[in-house]
């Protein structure tokens, strides 16, 4: 049990206080916080077995999280019959023509092995098909597009289940980290960041500008959700009783009959806000902990000491016969289709899907500064990481404005300076992640749980 | 004529933003290649670091005018650009003293320096914005246009008119004696040669003497000019936003590794490939057609190759193409 003291005493602190939030705030607040604070061990799960099992720099979190809310989309939302009545057909069309480029292009890539030749016909290949591809697809988009554009306008979904689409978020993810993979995993660490960060904003672009898959940056709202609804639940008799039966004792207090029926529907809607988080939370939860289950399972196999082999030395590990180049591209597939779970689960839980808002900031480099913080190369710390930063995060401007009060109280209400500094207290959140990341990198760069090398 | 008419649509709305836009790229590009040269890492705070010089800028700029100092027909910006310099480079030492020298003396990786680099873009970008907001800025005054459209259509009698902004003549102006200094410094001057040799053999460059500090202290010199002045030159002639710039940082990014990192030179002309690159691409060649071709063979679409929508998508596409073919660079510079 020793070994594992830090990691309770660290969760247990944790936990307290997003529930001292709970008790001083509210308790939806506090579960709107554990529940992001779970989205965000997801992905640090996903981005710690990038970079602390295989050292793989991955700066593309962002492009692989909307991946992950475009898939929420393509599989919940019904589908739209207009539009695929005037545009499905060419739309198809131009999906084969992109699977037969790529299979020309490896059949090329087997076939020739001339370098200069090959690149010509590449090059061909790709000119000619983004040619077919923008003739074909150019008056289905107008037509999609012209298909009741306040409300659709575009291709639909397939009308599934909600849940179904955080499978599919991972599959999408993958798929597209195979491609950068091939493309940029032969770089040197830096320029690999480079590489991928400037990939993910090629990803959002797509994601922004294409009305007709996603309907772009008009947003789409009223996702279907895998829990019941408020307005639901508030009409639901098990769940009135349920609420009656747990404040009963406050409720006895009252005794206008009137009054009493006010207090319970007070009651009730504050509860079914609540209700529903703790559904999402069930779900989040389990997901989190069936990845940590096999995350752990597989630093610890035969595969995980292979990859931290390669980490620590390629050169050897190579020399030892190991398949380093494959073994990348592997690791990085998986960790970004995790992070495309974590995409599908962030877009389920808000209801709307909004490509404007996938901003690197936020959703490549504070998932970055979780790991660290946390602890690279440790799941448990690295899903710590994420519930840490993601608190800083949300809790620094109400921190800051309390230290903001506190410092200038003996300056008048109108002082400059203290409506300034008051007006811009959101952003001292970068500030306090930015610097915990620097003192973090300088004083325990293994953050805050360090690796564990279980000798066997 | 209809010839000329169809030139000066491409000068117009093509050349010109292209030049200005590159000049811009060309600038920051030189400062990241600069510190991936010496320093030896991916610095992810340029372009906060650009958006901290030009906040500067835009201060001083908000002061001198309420001092009533102006620069005459110029933007009182330039009459700026020494101070925000300074306090630009005292914060680039500030940063190494506190943070990068630690890793430098430790011979950490780059990685780990990359990592530290986006704390300290954390920090600049909290401190810019506690600072400043993060609300648009214009902060031009002067001439705005040197020849406007219609001036020129009187003078000449063409269909198309040829506006040219201030900002982009002085953008350009600024960026060709800017960049022809460092030039001559870099490959005339004794630090300079000092510097490169750094750069380019770490070991054998402290055999012979040169003194690591000095040129650290001198790169982050250099590399705060280029900072403050390619932000204020961008701020200029679009607008000052926190956001912008660090989006900006990308297509930098990009025209320091298409022109071979590490190579100062490459960097410059990598601005350009980029700029032009992107607008040539996004630009709508219908009326170019329209002057050039006869009337029954006039397009019916915009003749846009791509969207404006992608205008960044294209110099990231520049970039992967680029890494694929040529890792090294257009120019050849430091291995990956």
């Amino acid at each position: 049990m020793r070994k594992y003291e830090d990691i309770i005493t660290a969760y247990i602190i944790i936990l307290l206080l997003i529930s001292l939030v709970g008790i001083f705030q509210s308790w939806s607040t506090a579960l709107t916080i554990f529940n992001y604070c779970l989205i965000s061990a997801v992905m640090t799960i996903g981005a710690n077995i990038q970079w602390g099992y295989a050292g793989l720099i991955n700066f593309g979190i962002m492009g692989y999280t909307a991946l992950g809310g475009l898939a929420v989309v393509l599989v919940s939302v019904a589908p739209v019959p207009e539009a695929w009545r005037v545009g499905g057909i060419n739309m198809l069309s131009c999906v084969g023509i992109i699977i037969g480029m790529i299979f020309l292009i490896r059949y090329v890539l087997k076939k020739i092995t001339k370098s200069k030749k090959r690149n010509y016909l590449i090059t061909a290949i790709i000119l000619i098909g983004l040619l077919l591809l923008k003739i074909i697809s150019g008056p289905a988009i107008v037509n999609i597009e012209a298909v009741d554009p306040a409300k659709t306008g575009f291709l639909g979904g397939l009308g599934l289940p909600v849940l179904f689409s955080w499978i599919v978020g991972g599959l999408l993810a993958a798929g597209v980290a195979f491609i950068v993979g091939k493309v940029a995993l032969g770089l040197r660490a830096d320029y690999l960041a480079i590489a991928t960060l400037l990939i993910a904003e090629i990803v959002v672009s797509i994601i922004k500008h294409e009305d007709w898959l996603a309907r772009g940056v008009k947003n789409v709202i009223g996702l279907k959700r895998p829990a019941p609804y408020e307005v639901n639940l508030q009409n639901t008799t098990w769940f009135i009783d349920l609420i009656e039966k747990l404040n009963s004792g406050k409720l006895n207090l009252i005794n206008s009959l009137v009054d009493r029926q006010n207090t319970l529907n007070q009651l009730v809607i504050e509860a079914s806000s609540v209700f529903v988080k703790l559904c999402f939370a069930g779900l989040f939860l389990s997901v989190v902990i069936i990845l940590l289950l096999l995350t752990q399972k597989a630093l610890y196999s035969p595969w995980g000491r292979m990859m931290r082999a390669i980490r620590d030395n390629e050169e050897a590990a190579n020399a030892m016969g190991k398949n380093v180049v494959k073994q990348h591209l592997l690791i990085f597939i998986l960790g970004s289709a995790i992070v495309g779970i974590a995409g599908a689960m962030m877009v389920t839980n808000d209801g709307l899907f909004t490509p404007g808002s996938y901003r690197p900031m936020r959703y490549t480099f504070v998932i970055w500064v979780m790991v660290i913080v946390g602890g690279t190369g440790n799941n448990f710390g690295a899903i710590l990481g994420g519930f840490v930063v993601w608190f800083l995060w949300v809790q620094a401007a109400p921190l800051a404005l309390f230290f903001i009060e506190l410092f200038t109280s003996h300056l008048p209400e109108t002082n400059a300076i203290r409506m300034h500094l008051i007006e811009s207290a959101p952003y001292f959140r970068f500030l306090l992640v930015g610097l915990g990341l620097l003192i973090i990198m300088r004083y325990r760069p293994q953050g805050i749980l360090p690796e564990k090398v279980i000798k066997q | 004529m209809d010839f000329i008419n169809a030139l000066l649509l491409l000068l117009n709305y093509t050349v010109l933003p292209a030049l200005t836009y590159g000049s811009q790229l060309a600038l920051g590009a030189i400062f990241v290649t600069l510190i991936y040269g010496v320093l030896r890492f991916a610095n992810f705070a340029t372009g906060d670091m650009m958006s901290f010089g030009t906040m500067f800028a835009v201060l001083l700029t908000y002061y001198f005018q309420s001092k009533g100092i102006n620069f005459g027909f110029l933007p009182t910006a330039l009459l700026t650009i020494p101070f925000a310099t300074l306090i630009m480079i005292f914060y680039m030492l500030l940063i190494d003293k506190t943070v990068f020298s630690y890793y430098r003396i430790k011979k950490s990786p780059p990685v780990q320096f990359a990592m530290v680099s986006v704390g300290v873009m954390f920090v600049t970008q909290a401190i810019i914005r506690i600072i400043i907001g993060t609300s648009d800025r214009r902060f031009l005054d002067g001439e705005k246009f040197i020849i406007k459209a219609t001036e020129f259509k009187e003078m000449t009698g063409l269909n198309e008119g040829l506006t040219i902004k201030s900002t982009q003549v002085i953008t350009i102006f600024i960026t060709i004696i800017v960049v022809s200094i460092i030039f001559w410094f870099l490959n005339k001057t004794k630090t300079g040669t000092s510097m490169r040799a750094y750069s380019d053999n770490e070991d054998l460059a402290l055999l012979s003497g040169i003194d690591p500090k000095k040129v650290v202290l001198i790169t982050w010199i250099i590399a705060g000019i280029l900072a403050t002045i390619g932000g204020i030159l961008y701020g200029l002639d679009k607008s000052y936003r926190p956001f912008v710039y660090f989006n900006n940082m990308l297509p930098i990014f990009a025209a320091a590794i298409v022109g071979g990192i590490g190579k100062p030179f490459g960097a410059f002309l990598g601005g350009y490939v980029i700029a032009f690159a992107e607008i040539f691409l996004t630009y709508a060649y219908k009326k170019f057609f329209s002057y050039l071709l006869p009337v029954n063979l006039m397009p019916d679409s915009m003749m846009q190759i791509l969207s404006t929508d992608y205008k960044f998508a294209i110099s990231f596409s520049i970039l992967v193409l680029v890494l694929l073919f040529r890792p090294l660079g257009i120019f050849e510079g430091k291995r990956l």
